[in-house]
């Protein structure tokens, strides 16, 4: 199991850059296709608070990653003495 | 375990039902936003904005949960530093307050923009408020609780989010039945959050006899609290591998399972489906009272059996039978395809037309209601414009239907599946704070498991309805498309909880 957390690890460092680039992709062509005026305003808006609100998130999934790589999820705390 | 002072022989009782009464008006205070959006966004935005109006008000909505984890982050520190009770009495201050001052906002006709700005500013206030209250409520109660019993006594206060939302529907719909349809939307919409400054007013009457925590107040004693609580949270490594853990393998995919069961399904039951308005929040009453006692039945079972396989199933089965219920949904509303052969009666039409001035065109509206063999009702909207040279608009006459009500069969069919949904919120929503509660030490533990929790509901779960339109209103896309979304979210997290998580938490929570 250990070794498992370990791989996925990479796959959680690699996924957080990866929503952020889809999520880019999906405003630049959403805010593109908005007709201009309050339409685009709107469109423009609502995905910047999206990729606002995810990129600390995705950043937060990258450490989860790196830090199951590093091997510090192999075993979880017993008690709060250990944190 | 280490020696209570007196504070501790405070009746669990009277500390479940002071916490959970609080925590019930705050989700009710909130609820009744989220419920009222299109009325809002009518009343308070420019009305000519059409469905710009709408979709300001949804953004406003996604504002008060946005703003839930910065609530979390300086509430959860107060919470740490001068107590839990001083912190979530002034939580349910702010909210009350505010979701009194929304109900007192004159509309934009009056006051213009001011109007829309101070609802965006009240609404942030009460995504504040929230983001502060639940964690202190979670963890009031589980420092009361023995050990073996933390799940049971939590999951009380986990009912509250959905009787909150039972209690601001009720209210509603109350209200617009005892004012009608019309005076509602006019005026009576105000009730709602008027009615917060009682609800609140007795809350905290009772939350002031309350003592503080056994735990907190015996760390405060011996002078053990926290100098710094987010730093000891989320620059300590140990501690913040920890929170990390719990928002991406449990409370982000309970955030969407919720929210989807509870927000998604009501709405997409009127928007899509073009349920009828009273109809669809019945639906989601009924399942509510159904589903709402088992969020002590897995709360108290996953005392015995541990939290995380209770949560992941819950998550699991939300994977697998969305859609299913989903494309149900739509199948047993589909009336355009039902009157062809089912077809028994339609009304006189009722035809009203509007002038618009700038085209000097004549817009024609011809409404009928239709109704079928198995009881079913359901309007038939037809617009027609005819241009000022008295010529019929070159498109299609436009044919939508509205207010659709069902056979009695299908109606409780219907219950059925949103009921199965909430019972998965049960399922995710029960043993979460116990979970939560758990996972971090006393001196940050308010802190600590607030900031996964509210980025778990308040963005991963609060944007389900968003992201879900925005989804499904794409390119290709069909009424299903934006069940992607929570189902997606929810498989990830089930992939970490599974893969990271342990079954059996740390019990012992007055360290």
């Amino acid at each position: 199991m250990n070794a498992l957390k370990r791989i996925l690890g990479i796959l959680w460092i690699v996924l957080g850059p990866t929503i952020i680039i889809f999520l880019v992709m999906q405003a630049i062509e959403k805010i593109a296709a908005a007709t201009e005026g309050i339409a685009r305003t709107n469109t423009t808006l609502q995905w910047s608070i999206i990729i606002i609100i995810f990129i600390p998130i995705c950043a937060g999934l990258m450490i989860f990653g790196y830090y199951a790589l590093k091997g510090e999820y192999d075993r979880l705390p017993q008690n709060s003495e250990e944190l | 375990m280490p020696k209570l002072d007196d504070n501790a022989t405070q009746s669990i009782t009277k500390v479940i039902a002071a916490s959970s009464l609080g925590t019930l008006i705050e989700w009710y205070d909130f609820y009744i936003f989220g419920s009222l959006a299109v009325i809002i966004g009518h009343q308070l935005f420019p009305s000519d904005a059409g469905a710009s109006a709408l979709i300001n008000t949804l953004a406003i909505f996604a504002a008060g949960f946005i703003v839930r984890p910065f609530g979390a982050l300086v509430f959860g520190r107060l919470g740490d530093l001068i107590g839990r009770k001083y912190t979530f009495l002034l939580t349910l201050v702010l909210m009350g307050g505010s979701t009194f001052l929304i109900g007192l906002i004159p509309s934009y006709s009056s006051i213009g923009y001011a109007a829309p700005i101070l609802v965006l500013i009240l609404r942030l206030v009460q995504g504040l408020a929230l983001g502060g209250e639940y964690g202190g409520a979670a963890t009031y109660v589980a420092e009361h609780a023995p050990p073996g019993k933390r799940g049971f006594f939590t999951s009380w206060i986990q009912t509250t989010a959905t009787l909150g939302l039972f209690l601001s529907l009720g209210v509603i719909v109350g209200t617009k039945n005892i004012l009608g349809a019309e005076a509602f939307a006019d005026w009576g919409w105000r009730i709602p959050f008027l009615l917060s400054i009682l609800l609140v007013g007795v809350s905290i009457y009772i939350r002031m006899k309350m003592h503080e925590s056994p735990v907190f107040s015996k760390l405060k004693s011996e002078g053990k609290i926290s100098a710094n609580p987010l730093k000891e949270s989320f620059q300590k490594k140990a501690n913040f591998k920890m929170v990390l853990l719990a928002l991406f393998g449990a409370t982000m995919g309970q955030g969407v399972i919720w929210y989807t069961g509870q927000f998604y399904a009501q709405s997409f039951l009127e928007n899509t489906c073009k349920l009828d308005f009273n109809e669809s929040r019945y639906i989601l009453l009924w399942a509510i009272l159904f589903a709402t006692p088992f969020f002590v039945v897995f709360g108290s079972w996953s005392d015995k059996v541990g939290r995380k396989w209770i949560m992941l199933s819950g998550m699991l089965l939300g994977i697998i039978f969305y859609r299913p219920i989903y494309q149900y949904f739509i199948d047993a509303t589909n009336v355009g395809e039902f009157q062809k052969t089912e077809l028994v009666s339609v009304s006189e039409p009722v035809i009203s037309s509007e002038y618009i001035e700038d085209k000097a065109d004549s817009v024609i509206t011809s409404t009928v209601v239709k109704t079928l063999k198995s009881g079913g009702t359901f309007k038939e909207i037809s617009v027609q414009t005819i241009h000022a040279d008295k010529t019929l608009a070159a498109e299609e006459r436009k044919i939508s239907f509205a207010d659709v009500t069902l056979s009695s069969v299908t109606y409780w069919i219907i219950i059925g599946l949103v009921f199965f949904q909430v019972l998965l919120v049960t399922m995710v929503y029960g043993p979460i704070a116990a979970f939560l509660v758990e996972l971090f030490p006393t001196q940050i533990r308010y802190t600590s498991m607030s900031l996964p929790y509210h980025i778990g509901n308040g963005v991963f779960g609060g944007l389900v309805p968003f992201i879900a339109t925005l989804v499904a209103s794409f390119q290709g896309s069909t009424p299903l498309s934006g069940l992607w979304y929570p189902i997606g979210i929810a498989a990830l997290s089930f992939v970490i909880g599974a893969v990271y998580i342990n079954n059996k938490g740390d019990s012992e929570v007055m360290d």
